[in-house]
């Protein structure tokens, strides 16, 4: 029983990382129908970017309350460029295939991938402390353990909470309910729900359809930003070929949730969480991808428009 | 659309830089007094400071023949066989890697592979060719000796029925037990078992377990794991509730033991972790973090650390450190040692011929060398067996004890 809940915690923890990065795939799919394969990677190098300032400014060594508000400047920091970067990949080279064929941003995207992938193995190699010197640029890095991994009740206690994970659940759900108030009561957030209906429309609202991507592409990269440093805090190692797999796995959440559905993606990410935790309890940590992969399937073979997806085009 | 034809211009940038950073290519060949020995290795990736001191191992021993052996002039050629896609070894480079030098006249000797998976891809070709492979790093069974691996093993890799392939390190099969009776030695009792699912790592885990069960170490599970997993947190939540002396992993620090070690003292676990050659190196200390490695891992390596070395063993680490103003690390000995085995084979075949040169290697026998005196037995492999148990401390491998006898 102890381990059920443990297992549950675990799961849920994980599946907090994915929904962060799920949802700026579900945002940006929502609005311009557009997955967009580079998100995995702009998590990445914002976690190169976390990292890079916690060696800069020797966030380890520093204790209680300079280590909360330096904690916060890093989050601050990974936000503001991640979501910076986004907008400006959006500016410089999606928004440019608006009106080209479908096929034509997502092959593009998949390129920007590949940029961002060669760009965190050049990060990797730069010759830091924190980068291992940058003797090997590809081997994965660790992070700092900067939040205590004590146990909250007691070291002879079964069950085991600790600050990190207590730290990682609250933030996360703090930044989506923000997100969450941001597009149901801010008139951007009407904006991006508008230009997700019908952008024709929207625009001839006179709402300015362009600069509304450019937020939501902006919004989605902070919070790949936020997700980044959270990863670190938790996961404790980053890797230059780390966002595929994160990538792929918040993707998939956002599919699983109803891709361009907001509260979808975040329980596409829990669920998944969960499901690799009880797939490691049960059967075995080498078939983990297989089973949740599997039920992947069966779930959109019943409800292909995902767990909280409308047939009806509602989206961000 | 300026825009993006910057996009298209950086794409075609990234994709060719990718494909240079390759070997040069071969020579078109024909000299007949120029002998070309290539090494394979994953030049890409994390494992390439462990390869990038096995290389300079190689290119001192050619330095210190003058890069001459009588009257034929020695090229060396530094061959990749990672890829940026994997961030390790792929199949298909090593796959590419093998053809071209089974197909070009001028080499006489191929230095590689350092993963056993690799060799497996690489001995079957060279062996056609027969061009004689020698190893500073595979320490998988079936690769030479029968009846240790699978049932076709080892000679599904020597089509032609010759020894083609030698290895200077001793193998799994002396390896695993040595594990054990290290965990043993130390007092434990339980053992969890987990690998990478690679040939090397699941050959190495299975041995371990074979043994543990008949020398009385209890195993409480063995299970494979997905080497690319972000992170292994409720595996080691799984496995805390059994709370075993021992985690053993097969699997290198490119199959995740870095993140292995991190879970299971994030999950509160108080074992031990021991895991095998392929964790011996600088990589894995900086994929766990100092703090965690410290007192908590223990790697097995088959031979001793460069600072144990002996005689012309000690005299190599020392050239080493002033050659290159940085310390060897694990394998940079064995470089060294595979690439004298070659040239000083050479030296005896005294003709540039594939067939002359591979009697000559399997002749070898070396008399107080680098590793001291040893030669190749019948299947390739090392009459050495001495293998040493190391410890992190301070951030830094510590020697601990001798294994194997």
């Amino acid at each position: 029983m102890t381990l059920v809940l443990q297992q549950l915690i675990i799961g849920l923890t994980n599946g907090m990382v994915f929904a962060l990065i799920a949802l700026g795939y579900t945002m940006v799919y929502g609005i311009l129908e557009l997955i967009n394969f580079a998100h995995g990677d702009l998590f990445m190098l914002a976690s190169f970017v976390a990292l890079t300032l916690v060696g800069m400014l020797s966030i380890a060594d520093l204790h209680g309350g300079a280590l909360f508000g330096a904690l916060l400047l890093v989050v601050a920091a990974c936000a503001l460029f991640s979501g910076g970067l986004n907008w400006t990949v959006d500016r410089v080279v999606y928004r440019r295939l608006r009106s080209a064929p479908k096929l034509a941003p997502l092959v593009s995207a998949i390129g920007v991938s590949f940029i961002f992938q060669n760009l965190g193995l050049f990060w990797g190699g730069l010759s830091m402390d924190v980068m291992g010197g940058g003797v090997a640029a590809a081997a994965p890095k660790a992070f700092p353990d900067l939040l205590p991994s004590d146990n909250l009740l007691g070291e002879g206690s079964a069950l085991r909470i600790t600050m990190k994970d207590v730290v990682v659940v609250l933030s996360s759900l703090a930044v989506m309910a923000g997100l969450f108030l941001l597009v149901r009561f801010t008139k951007l957030g009407k904006a991006m729900r508008a230009t997700a209906q019908n952008p024709t429309a929207a625009r001839l609202m006179g709402i300015d359809v362009d600069a509304v991507i450019g937020w939501t592409f902006a919004i989605g990269g902070a919070l790949a930003g936020f997700a980044a440093v959270i990863y670190g805090l938790y996961i404790n190692t980053i890797h230059y070929q780390m966002g595929y797999q994160n990538g792929l796995y918040a993707f998939t959440a956002a599919v699983l949730g109803g891709i361009g559905n907001i509260p979808g993606a975040v329980l596409g990410g829990l669920v998944i969480g969960v499901v690799r935790a009880f797939s490691d309890q049960a059967i075995g940590a080498e078939w983990q991808p297989a089973v949740l992969f599997s039920m992947l399937i069966v779930i959109l073979v019943f409800r292909p428009q995902g767990l909280l997806g409308s047939t009806m085009r509602e989206k961000v | 659309m300026r825009a993006s034809h910057w996009l298209t211009i950086s794409l075609a940038a990234v994709l060719v830089l990718g494909g240079c950073k390759k070997s040069a290519q071969a020579g078109s060949g024909g000299d007949p007094k120029t002998i070309v020995i290539v090494s394979s290795l994953p030049r890409t990736g994390s494992a390439n400071a462990q390869t990038t001191t096995i290389v300079n191992g190689i290119r001192m021993a050619i330095e210190e023949a003058g890069g001459k052996v009588g009257d034929f002039t020695i090229k060396f050629e530094d061959w990749d066989d990672a890829s940026a896609k994997k961030g390790d070894w792929d199949p298909e480079v090593e796959a590419a890697n093998a053809e071209k030098a089974a197909n070009n006249p001028d080499v006489m000797a191929y230095i590689g592979t350092y993963n056993s998976g690799a060799a497996k891809i690489a001995m079957p070709v060279l062996n056609k060719a027969n061009l004689p492979m020698i190893s500073p790093a595979n320490t998988y069974t079936g690769l030479t000796k029968p009846g240790k691996g699978e049932p076709n093993e080892p000679q599904v890799y020597r089509p032609t029925g010759k020894i083609t392939y030698f290895r200077v390190v001793p193998a799994d099969d002396i390896q695993g037990p040595s594990a054990v009776k290290w965990m043993k030695q130390m007092g434990a009792k339980s053992v969890y078992i987990l690998d990478d699912r690679n040939l090397y790592g699941k050959g190495l885990a299975d041995t371990v377990e074979a043994t543990a069960a008949a020398d009385g170490l209890k195993v409480l599970g063995h299970e494979g794991i997905d080497p690319k997993a972000q992170e292994y947190k409720s595996l080691m939540a799984k496995i805390a509730a059994l709370s075993p002396d021992f985690i053993y992993y097969g699997g290198t620090t490119q199959t995740n033991a870095g993140q292995l070690l991190k879970d299971m003292v994030a999950a509160g676990l108080k074992s031990k972790f021991m895991a095998p050659d392929g964790c011996y190196e600088d990589a894995f200390i900086s994929a766990a973090g100092a703090e965690i490695a410290n007192g908590r891992a223990h790697l097995t390596f088959g031979g001793v650390p460069p600072e144990k070395l002996t005689g012309k063993g000690a005299e190599f680490v020392k050239k080493y450190e002033e050659r290159y103003k940085s310390k060897p690390e694990a394998y940079a000995v064995y470089g060294y040692v595979c690439a004298k085995v070659v040239l000083e084979a050479i030296a005896k075949a005294g003709k540039k011929d594939r067939e002359a040169i591979r009697q000559a290697i399997a002749a070898t026998e070396q008399k107080d060398g680098a590793l001291g005196t040893w030669k190749f037995d019948a299947n390739g492999d090392t009459s050495i067996t001495l293998m040493s148990g190391n410890g992190v401390k301070d951030g830094k491998f510590d020697f601990i004890t001798l294994l194997g006898n």
